[in-house]
């Protein structure tokens, strides 16, 4: 490719991340200090550069965590490396929110301002740190395209006059900026700490209690491990490791169990493996509820080679954290469920792409990795089974719509994170247009057991069609928030009881299932038997597992017009009934309880024909399901007061 | 194979899409991103029919039709989709040079209006910064028909692409910089395939903005690029006797519609000896 690259060349800094990930450059084409005589007569392209691309995002996200943001010196300087097109790596560097592209403080706080924190707070936390240390940054919102030389980044920080006597860092080495659900839930109040240096730091702060403890860590301090909680009824499947065994040991994995699986699925072979989860009736826990099974046989009919395993760990449903307590907890049977499926759909390279806001699972699935790796479990030779499976870690860039598996692929290849459409399906056309298998890393896990114990005795517990058990999320008003495994059919009631019921005994008023793409249903709903069969029939879905509780007092409007914010922020643009429908949704919600019955009438008229065209002309998830939630608060008369107006 | 299309028995090669074998048949199918020679990229769902036993509307542009398929090219479900479409469009979009989509909107019944007293829109002052073409995203449909045809289904510069996400979604060079800073070339085969003027020659622009833009006088001819070895067919359009704009018809099988600087821009000599 024929590169036009004008303006701007990388700082010190910026180079050395760009080459500690990518290696020092060969030649001038590659961005290396011109020689005319080395350089003269040979050319950098062909395959092997244009397969670079795929590097693209880690190769931001390098300069990201050194310098704070992405100046145009360095990405020109990875577009050389990597035989990209300026034009083509700033629509990758504007889709994903945790990237900058204007100078900003190094330390910046992404505090969670969506639904279920602010069931417990979060907007006052807000207005708290807005008084300490000023107007958000408008980086959490991709709306904002700050100019080139950053004159226009909102809130450009002073630190609070308190801070500065505190010997704190100086002024403007600090921000924060507001965040979708950072999938710590349970904790009613999160913060992601990010501090950008050559020794880079990222972490969440959950709960974040005020705004001091977020000003402290962003200060430099750094937060005690999270101690989830966890709780199931019977004999945990998918948690029964998890608090009690050492994420970080190998050996500790194996003591309870670890890696019998894969030794048994190697005994079994691919064929009987995929037989064995056939059997079992497992359908995928990411939303979409397709038999697991059948994606795997498909995956591994096809001709066309390789085969790939991506394991979508970019859980950003606002309400779900069951993903991130599987990898944080127990990251060895990630590993291992993901070898399994590499070994039986003949894949041997694997990915798993892990949201950005995730720093701890990151970092424990890494090293994970690297110890089965070490210890033969990984690699050329799997067990010795002489068959090859390796899994490389991906970082999500703070975009909802990467979990959409088709814009997951495009992310992972360097390309804007736009789903694709559907025909040809994953399994056929993939990442790197390979034939591919898309799992949720709770589906995966489940595999663990179903191997183990044979598809169909595994399939005794949950009904005859959702079988197991299911990781539900609760949140919101309940008095013990956390992670719940119980077997299909439990009720919506026995979950809240679980859970310790509505603090001060209040009534429920409404619970949002499956999140913000999921809808409500109210106190009548409660003795639903949470299956996927019957969610269907009350026209719920069960979703990513969320259960979120809103006590009689709860602000219903407040919530949905968070969810409207939600939808609007992440929508990829692409196509027109969600780009622009998402904008209408978040005007419109105010108009649906206004004050004249005529007009909120109306409203609710175009409503309905834009929410129905949305579901029927979208093309992903995301813009079909935008208006569920909203859709159902109206059903159920739950919009009680003007929804605050958008923006 | 056999397929039904408004319950009409209809006979598809292998690999035709849900439009291809309306067209054949004899049935028409608004369009609005999709274009005969660019990889189709259905995002603006104008085309959208209904499939029989599918959840949602396909995209009559690209979804390949399949064996037994049944295919609905108008009933209630696929009107209001296209309807709402339309009014997206037109409540966000400056659609006053879009003169296709302007029937549609009378067809479907279309009110952009009703969203409300100020929905907010993609307004924005145009971008005028080279002499050879101007870009107006105020009247862009983000349909990404200048990315294709600036990147792989035709010109392989990559000078635009799409950036930002959600209603922020737009066509841009890296960080925004003026034209003559990115990779552009001046072939003009971006505003050959953008439907709505939102890229426009300068001189057609100069032109309207003077209010001397007659379209109903202009004559076109086809002629031969007198510049390069290649010949490409060029359409000659004149107005009072001066060459006003260049383009190139898309069913010419050298050019398919494209054409380079000088072909598309260099016919200001002609005027000067006229
Ligand atoms: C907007 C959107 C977001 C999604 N996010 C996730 C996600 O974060 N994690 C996930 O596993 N699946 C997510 N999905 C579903 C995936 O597209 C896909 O169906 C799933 O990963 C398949 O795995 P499973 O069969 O194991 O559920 C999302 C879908 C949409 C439309
Ligand atoms: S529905 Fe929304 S998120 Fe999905 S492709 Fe369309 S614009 Fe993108
Ligand atoms: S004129 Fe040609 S090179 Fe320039 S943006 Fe348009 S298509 Fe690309
Ligand atoms: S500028 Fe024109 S061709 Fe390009 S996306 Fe916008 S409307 Fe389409
Ligand atoms: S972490 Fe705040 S809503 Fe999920
Ligand atoms: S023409 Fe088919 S989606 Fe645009």
């Amino acid at each position: 490719m024929d590169l036009h690259i004008t303006g701007g060349e990388p700082t010190e800094d910026e180079r050395a991340a760009i080459d500690a990930l990518l290696g020092v450059p060969e030649s001038g084409w590659e961005g290396a200090a011109r020689d005319i005589a080395r350089d003269g007569r040979t050319a950098a392209g062909g395959h092997s550069v244009a397969g670079q691309r795929h590097r693209l995002l880690p190769a931001l996200h390098a300069v990201q965590d050194r310098v704070g943001w992405v100046s145009r010196g360095a990405m020109n300087y990875i577009c050389r490396r990597l035989s990209v097109p300026p034009a083509e790596a700033w629509g990758v560097l504007t889709f994903y929110h945790l990237l900058a592209r204007a100078p900003r403080p190094t330390a910046v706080a992404h505090v969670c301002d969506d639904i279920a924190c602010r069931l417990r707070g979060a907007e006052a936390l807000c207005q708290e740190l807005e008084t300490r240390l000023g107007p958000p940054l408008a980086g959490g919102s991709p709306a904002a395209t700050p100019d080139m030389n950053g004159a226009g980044v909102s809130g450009a920080v002073e630190a609070a006059p308190a801070l500065r006597r505190a010997g704190a860092p100086a002024p403007a080495a600090m921000a924060w900026q507001r965040s979708p659900c950072l999938g710590q839930c349970d904790a009613g109040s999160a913060a992601l700490i990010t501090r950008a240096g050559a020794m880079p730091e990222r972490f969440v702060l959950a709960p974040a209690a005020d705004a001091s403890a977020i000003v402290e860590a962003l200060a430099g301090s750094t937060p005690a491990p999270p101690r989830p909680t966890v709780r199931w009824t019977g004999t945990p499947r998918l948690l029964s490791r998890v608090g009690k065994v050492d994420p970080a040991s190998l050996d500790g994995y194996r003591e309870q169990g670890g890696y019998r699986a894969l030794a048994r699925a190697l005994e079994l072979g691919p064929e009987r493996v995929i037989a064995e989860v056939t059997a079992s009736k497992l359908l995928g826990r990411g939303g979409a509820a397709f038999p697991t099974g059948r994606k795997w046989d498909a995956v591994r009919r096809q001709p066309a080679t390789p085969h790939y395993v991506v394991c979508n760990a970019d859980e950003s449903e606002p309400g779900t954290f069951k993903d991130r307590v599987l990898m944080e907890q127990d990251p060895f049977a990630v590993v291992e469920a993901m070898t399994i499926c590499g070994l039986a759909t003949g894949a041997a390279q694997g990915f798993i792409y892990i949201r950005g806001e995730y720093p701890l699972a990151e970092a424990r699935v890494g090293s994970a990795i690297a110890e089965a790796r070490e210890a033969g479990l990984l690699g050329a030779d799997v067990m010795g089974s002489g068959q090859a499976f390796d899994i490389e870690v991906r970082r999500g860039g703070g975009a909802y719509i990467c979990g959409e598996e088709t814009a997951l692929f495009n992310s992972i290849e360097g390309r804007r994170g736009e789903p694709r459409s559907k025909p040809p399906f994953p399994a056929e056309v993939g990442v790197f247009g390979k034939p591919t298998v898309a799992n949720n890393v709770e589906t995966l896990v489940n595999v663990l057991a179903i191997v183990l114990e044979g598809g169909e005795s595994w399939a005794r517990l949950g009904t005859p069609a959702s079988t197991g058990t299911r990781l539900f999320c609760l949140s919101g008003h309940v008095e013990r928030p956390g992670l719940y495994e119980v077997p299909f059919g439990a009720t919506l009631r026995d979950l809240i009881d679980l859970a310790g019921g509505v603090p001060g005994g209040r009534g429920v008023k409404a619970v949002l299932l499956g999140g913000a793409a999921g809808s409500f249903v109210g106190p009548g709903h409660l003795d639903l038997p949470l299956t996927f069969e019957d969610a269907r029939a009350a026209g719920a879905t069960l979703g990513s597992g969320v259960i979120m509780v809103y006590d009689e007092t709860a602000d219903i409007a407040d919530s949905l017009h968070r969810i409207a914010e939600f939808f609007h922020h992440e929508s990829c643009g692409q196509c027109v009934p969600c780009r622009v429908g998402t904008q209408r949704q978040l005007e419109l919600l105010p108009t649906l309880a206004a004050p004249s019955a005529s007009s909120a009438a109306a409203a609710a008229s175009v409503f309905g024909e834009l929410s129905v065209a949305m579901k029927d002309a979208s093309i992903c998830g995301l813009g079909q399901t935008a208006s569920g939630a909203i859709e159902s608060a109206l059903n159920l008369g739950l919009i009680e007061r003007p929804v605050k107006g958008g923006e | 194979m056999s397929a039904t299309i408004d319950g009409r028995p209809i006979e598809a090669r292998a690999g035709a899409t849900i439009l291809d074998a309306c067209r054949d048949a004899g049935l028409d199918v608004p369009t609005l991103c999709y274009l005969e020679t660019l990889t189709p990229v259905n995002a603006c769902r104008v085309c959208v029919v209904e499939v029989e036993g599918a959840r949602v509307l396909a995209p009559a542009c690209s979804r390949r039709i399949e064996p037994g398929m049944v295919v609905r090219t108008r009933s209630p479900r696929v009107d209001l989709s296209r309807k709402l479409v339309l009014e997206l469009l037109g409540s966000s979009v400056d659609l006053s040079t879009a003169p296709t989509l302007e029937p549609l909107m009378r067809e479907y019944g279309a009110d952009p209006g009703r969203f409300g007293p100020a929905p907010a829109t993609v307004r924005q002052s145009p971008k005028v910064d080279n002499d050879l073409y101007m870009r107006d995203y105020s009247k862009c449909v983000l349909c990404y028909k200048c990315v294709e045809a600036c990147g792989t289904d035709a010109q392989h510069t990559f000078a635009i692409a799409a950036a930002g996400r959600g209603f922020d979604a737009h066509i841009s060079t890296e960080f925004d910089v003026v034209l003559p800073e990115s990779a552009c070339v001046y072939c003009g085969n971006c505003i050959a395939v953008c439907p709505t003027g939102a890229l426009m020659a300068k001189h057609e622009y100069d032109l309207r903005e003077a209010g001397a833009w007659k379209p109903e006088v202009q004559t076109a001819t086809d002629t031969t690029c007198p510049y390069c070895g290649v010949g490409c067919t060029l359409t000659v359009h004149v107005q009072d006797r001066r060459i006003v704009k260049v383009t190139s018809p898309l069913e010419s099988e050298v050019t398919r519609g494209n054409l380079c600087v000088k072909g598309r821009f260099g016919f200001e000599y002609v005027n000067k000896t006229g």
